[in-house]
């Protein structure tokens, strides 16, 4: 036998297989999306794949790390197809490499490599593609019926024509997301408009949210649901999130029902159930301690909640998240469970 | 009954791998022509040997005394002769050494003189005294010497005697053997524990996979009368862990800072007890132990063998496969490989595995800690692992010990989880090695600086002494003179003008007396310094291994025959022996 350290047993489990898991869990949702909101998010998901590969061969490569075995471990994969169905589906492709580029290069590799990163590598693509071309990221491709279409192959052709560059963007192919769509017209509505009133408008919002992305929403949950049925993830992280952003989502609306949404529309809207599921439990720029998972969820929740609801930009479950890695060790270091034997002391 | 069972945290389900040995009963190995008794067989002092080459020794008689209280006598496993006390190849992962009896075995097994005692007619000091030199240890690995914890503490009221049949390590059924096959006598043993700790209850905890071990232990307890309970814990290692257990059974969680008996509460494993039944009531020390034989073998089993055997006599008992490529002593979690199968069975080895490619694959490559914090849900001592495993890397040792690495037990439940394959007990073993090592370094800095302020604080008292001394003797000079000076007065004026005998001459006389005094004074003070010099220094014949201290032996013998005159010639050829000794 060439080793000497017990134990001689392991289980059969690596991070090959939980970072497979997790896009196991995320294939659900990459369905619903591709039939409800067109084919395109695929084609941006086989975009960000290979760039996130070609930049963590490259910087594999250049820090002399066994290629074979990093490559395989399929973080970079995982890493791409967040960014992927986090970014607007219809953003130009270039927009994607440089966001794989910057998460993988930049986020990743220049803080050490996997394990290492302080910063979720999808949220920092996404926070600095959205400071640098909001216009961009703003452009989310309207929930068209498949009626309003010639057919489903036209409007394949069309959102490859937008993502490659080859049509010029117009404004009829794209259009805010339903939370911005909110929030404009309460905005310019001055008063006048309420939440109930926009709402209602069918072409746009379906039974608790968005048109179409309600469902990819519900597809989220149910994916995480089965992270956390193969205990990949813990309850605590998502769990404090969902309840953080729903408590203060629930109390706002409480008080004044026409200028705050309800709490389901918010669950449902937005990146709040890929961020519950699949952002805030990553192990890496995550809390350890089950109390500090806890308070990270719960603290993301509510900052994500302000900064899409008061705050500039469209949605702020990056920006939350990316606020609360900067927290982990503090919050870590003041959650340390009391060990066996010591628990009455603390 | 217990009304409830308490669960411990973490811990992990590895599969058992027990059925195989299970097949056939206790067997009993042939005893070997030769045997290799090391001397140090438990936790605590090394035994000193009782018997020197060429003697015959009976079957369980001592050859190994105790050293000091914590330490525990071994036995000669067979009768026969002694053939050499020499460095032999341990059961223990480094490999290294150890003092070991050779013993030729005569072929007839012959038991020296057994002494059966009635523990209830002792002093309870007068069993413990037995125990020790019976060679009583903890038979579950850890061997600790089991009259050593046969006290209760005095501030505590001991509640719960726990008997540990829990045998959790995957392979193992050692115990599980023992218990089908002696619950007598392991239910017998445990009523001398209860004896000395007078605990309110005795809990045997079996592990519930081990149905048949269960109802043995039963039978036993309810044919002899006792009141103890049988319990059977839930499968999930470690629950065999004494800590594990005995949370698990009455809920007390024991800290590292904690020994047991302060919680009242103390554990012995089933094979202890039932060793220790054996000695008092039958005389008989321990000489033999249960083992399983497992693994890549032809036929596992169960054998009850003699300690000594070389362990490449016991595992050709199972005949091991030919693709086997190593053997582990001890279970696959906590066990270790060996470095040599010339190395003797001791009364440590509960298990032996012989390992293949396929049984023991090899581990995939080590990859980035994920912070996933599997290991630290699988800890059953709820603690961080992967900080550990951090800071240990870092080498930052005081943020190890903050984040409690003392309170590992290195079961390995962490290793076993890690999706990234890091080694993490090792990394903790050597984390804790090297604090030890720093302590140590740290105790004997202290010592050498507590020294050094000692010898500075004798010098300058010497030195005021001496001050003291030579003020007192000058005082007692100009005392002299003058009362010589007086005398010479009074003589003077006796014998006035009359020019008798001058009083220089008495001046001159006791002069040459102070003098020798001093330089008396001096010489005793410049020996006295050389002989505290030659205790202080660190002499390089302390620690050396029996060839050495031989080797040294024989030289000194051959000089004591070398004829004297050697000295002379020295002298000849150093004509000034003391300037040069001065020197040195």
């Amino acid at each position: 036998m060439d080793f000497t350290t017990p134990p001689y047993l392991t289980q059969n489990v690596s991070v090959r297989r939980v970072m497979l898991q997790v896009l196991a869990a995320l294939v659900p949702a990459i369905a619903v999306y591709a039939w409800l909101l067109g084919p395109i998010i695929l084609v941006q998901i086989g975009i960000a794949s290979i760039a996130c590969l070609l930049a963590e061969a490259a910087m594999l490569a250049l820090l002399k790390k066994p290629l074979g075995l990093f490559l395989g471990d399929g973080s970079a994969i995982v890493t791409a197809w967040l960014i992927a169905l986090s970014f607007p589906p219809l953003a130009p492709w270039w927009l994607i490499v440089v966001a794989s580029l910057f998460a993988i290069v930049v986020a990743k590799h220049l803080y050490g490599g996997l394990g290492q990163n302080p910063f979720n590598p999808a949220m920092i693509a996404f926070a600095v593609c959205i400071v640098s071309f909001p216009a961009l990221m703003a452009q989310w491709p309207p929930v068209a019926p498949i009626e309003l279409h010639a057919s489903y192959a036209d409007r394949i052709g069309e959102q490859l024509a937008l993502v490659l560059g080859s049509a010029p963007r117009i404004d009829a192919m794209s259009g805010a997301t339903p939370l911005d769509a909110l929030k404009t017209a309460l905005k310019l509505g001055a008063g006048q408009v309420t939440v109930a009133a926009t709402l209602a408008d069918a072409r746009s919002f379906g039974y608790v949210a968005g048109k179409g992305w309600e469902w990819v929403a519900a597809s989220y949950l149910l994916g995480g649901l089965w992270l956390w049925q193969r205990k990949i993830i813990s309850w605590h992280a998502p769990g404090g999130f969902i309840a953080g952003l729903a408590l203060l989502a629930g109390a706002l609306w409480l008080i004044d029902p026409t200028r705050f949404a309800n709490p389901l529309f918010h669950l449902f809207s937005g990146g709040t159930m890929l961020g519950a599921f699949f952002i805030v439990t990553d192990p890496v720029s995550g809390c350890t301690t089950p109390r500090g998972k806890l308070i990270f969820g719960v603290a993301a929740g509510v900052l994500a909640y302000l900064i899409r609801v008061f705050g500039g930009y469209p949605d702020g479950v990056a920006f939350a998240v990316l606020l609360l890695n900067i927290c982990v060790p503090l919050i870590d270091l003041y959650t340390q469970p009391p060990i066996f034997g010591m628990k009455s002391k603390r | 009954m217990l009304k409830q069972l308490f669960n411990f945290k973490g811990g992990v389900k590895p599969a058992t791998n027990k059925a195989s040995s299970q097949q056939a009963p206790i067997g009993i190995a042939p005893v070997p022509g030769r045997l290799v008794v090391p001397l140090h067989q438990s936790i605590g002092g090394t035994p000193h040997p009782l018997v020197a080459v060429g003697d015959t020794v009976g079957k369980g008689q001592r050859i190994g005394g105790a050293d000091q209280w914590l330490s525990a006598a071994v036995h000669a496993p067979t009768s026969g002769t002694v053939t050499a006390i020499e460095e032999h190849v341990a059961a223990h992962p480094s490999g290294l050494p150890t003092l070991s009896v050779i013993i030729a075995a005569d072929g007839r097994d012959e038991w020296s003189e057994r002494q059966p005692v009635d523990t209830t007619q002792l002093a309870p000091e007068r069993v413990r005294e037995i125990l020790r030199d019976a060679g009583v240890v903890g038979l579950g690995g850890a061997v600790f010497p089991s009259h050593a914890k046969l006290s209760a503490a005095k501030a505590v009221a001991m509640d719960e005697l726990i008997i540990n049949g829990a045998e959790c390590e995957p392979y193992m059924t050692c115990d599980d053997f023992l218990m089908r096959e002696r619950a007598d006598d392991i239910v017998r043993g445990a009523r001398v524990f209860r004896d000395l700790l007078e605990p309110k209850r005795v809990l045997i905890g079996i592990e519930d996979n081990k149905p048949e071990a269960i109802a043995a232990m039963r039978a036993a307890v309810e044919k002899l009368g006792e009141d103890f309970t049988v319990v059977g814990v839930p499968t999930r290692y470690p629950a065999g862990g004494a800590k594990q257990l005995i949370r698990a059974l009455t809920g007390k969680e024991v800290p590292a800072s904690k020994r047991s008996p302060e919680m009242g509460v103390q554990c012995f494993n089933v094979a202890t007890a039932y060793s220790a039944w054996r000695a008092l009531a039958h005389g008989e020390a321990v000489i033999s132990r249960i083992v399983t034989l497992t693994g890549n073998v032809e036929q596992p089993r169960n054998w009850e063998a003699r300690i000594g055997t070389p362990l490449a006599d016991f595992v050709a008992l199972g005949t091991p496969k030919p693709d086997t490529n190593g053997y582990l002593m001890g279970g696959p979690m906590m066990g270790f490989e060996l470095p040599s199968l010339a190395a003797p069975l001791v009364k440590a080895t509960n298990c032996i595995i012989a390992g293949s490619a396929t049984l023991f694959p090899p581990p995939p490559p080590e990859m980035p800690c994920i912070r996933c914090a599997a290991c630290a849900e699988a800890c059953p001592h709820e603690l961080q692992p992967f900080e550990l495993y951090w800071f240990a890397r870092a080498r930052n040792f005081g943020k190890t010990q903050e984040y409690q690495i003392f309170d590992c037990i290195e079961c390995g439940c962490c290793s076993y989880v890690c999706p990234s394959h890091i080694p993490l007990v090792h990394y903790f073993r050597f984390a804790k090695s090297e604090i030890w090592s720093r302590e140590r370094e740290k105790k004997q800095a202290e010592a050498a600086k507590s020294r050094f302020e000692l010898r500075n604080e004798r010098d300058e008292r010497e030195q005021a002494e001496k001050a003291a001394r030579l003020a007192k003797a000058a005082a007692a000079k100009a005392d002299e003179k003058k009362a010589l000076a007086d005398q010479a007065a009074r003589v003077a004026a006796v014998a006035a003008a009359a020019a008798s005998a001058p009083p220089a001459d008495a001046e001159a006389s006791a002069v040459p007396d102070a003098q020798a005094g001093k330089q008396a004074l001096i010489a005793a003070a410049i020996e006295r310094a050389r002989i505290q010099r030659e205790a202080v220094q660190a002499k390089n014949t302390d620690g050396l291994n029996v060839a050495q201290r031989k080797e040294i032996a024989t030289i000194e013998a051959r000089r004591a025959l070398l004829p004297t005159p050697s000295t002379a010639a020295d002298a000849e050829n150093a004509p000034t022996p003391s300037s040069q000794r001065e020197e040195r």
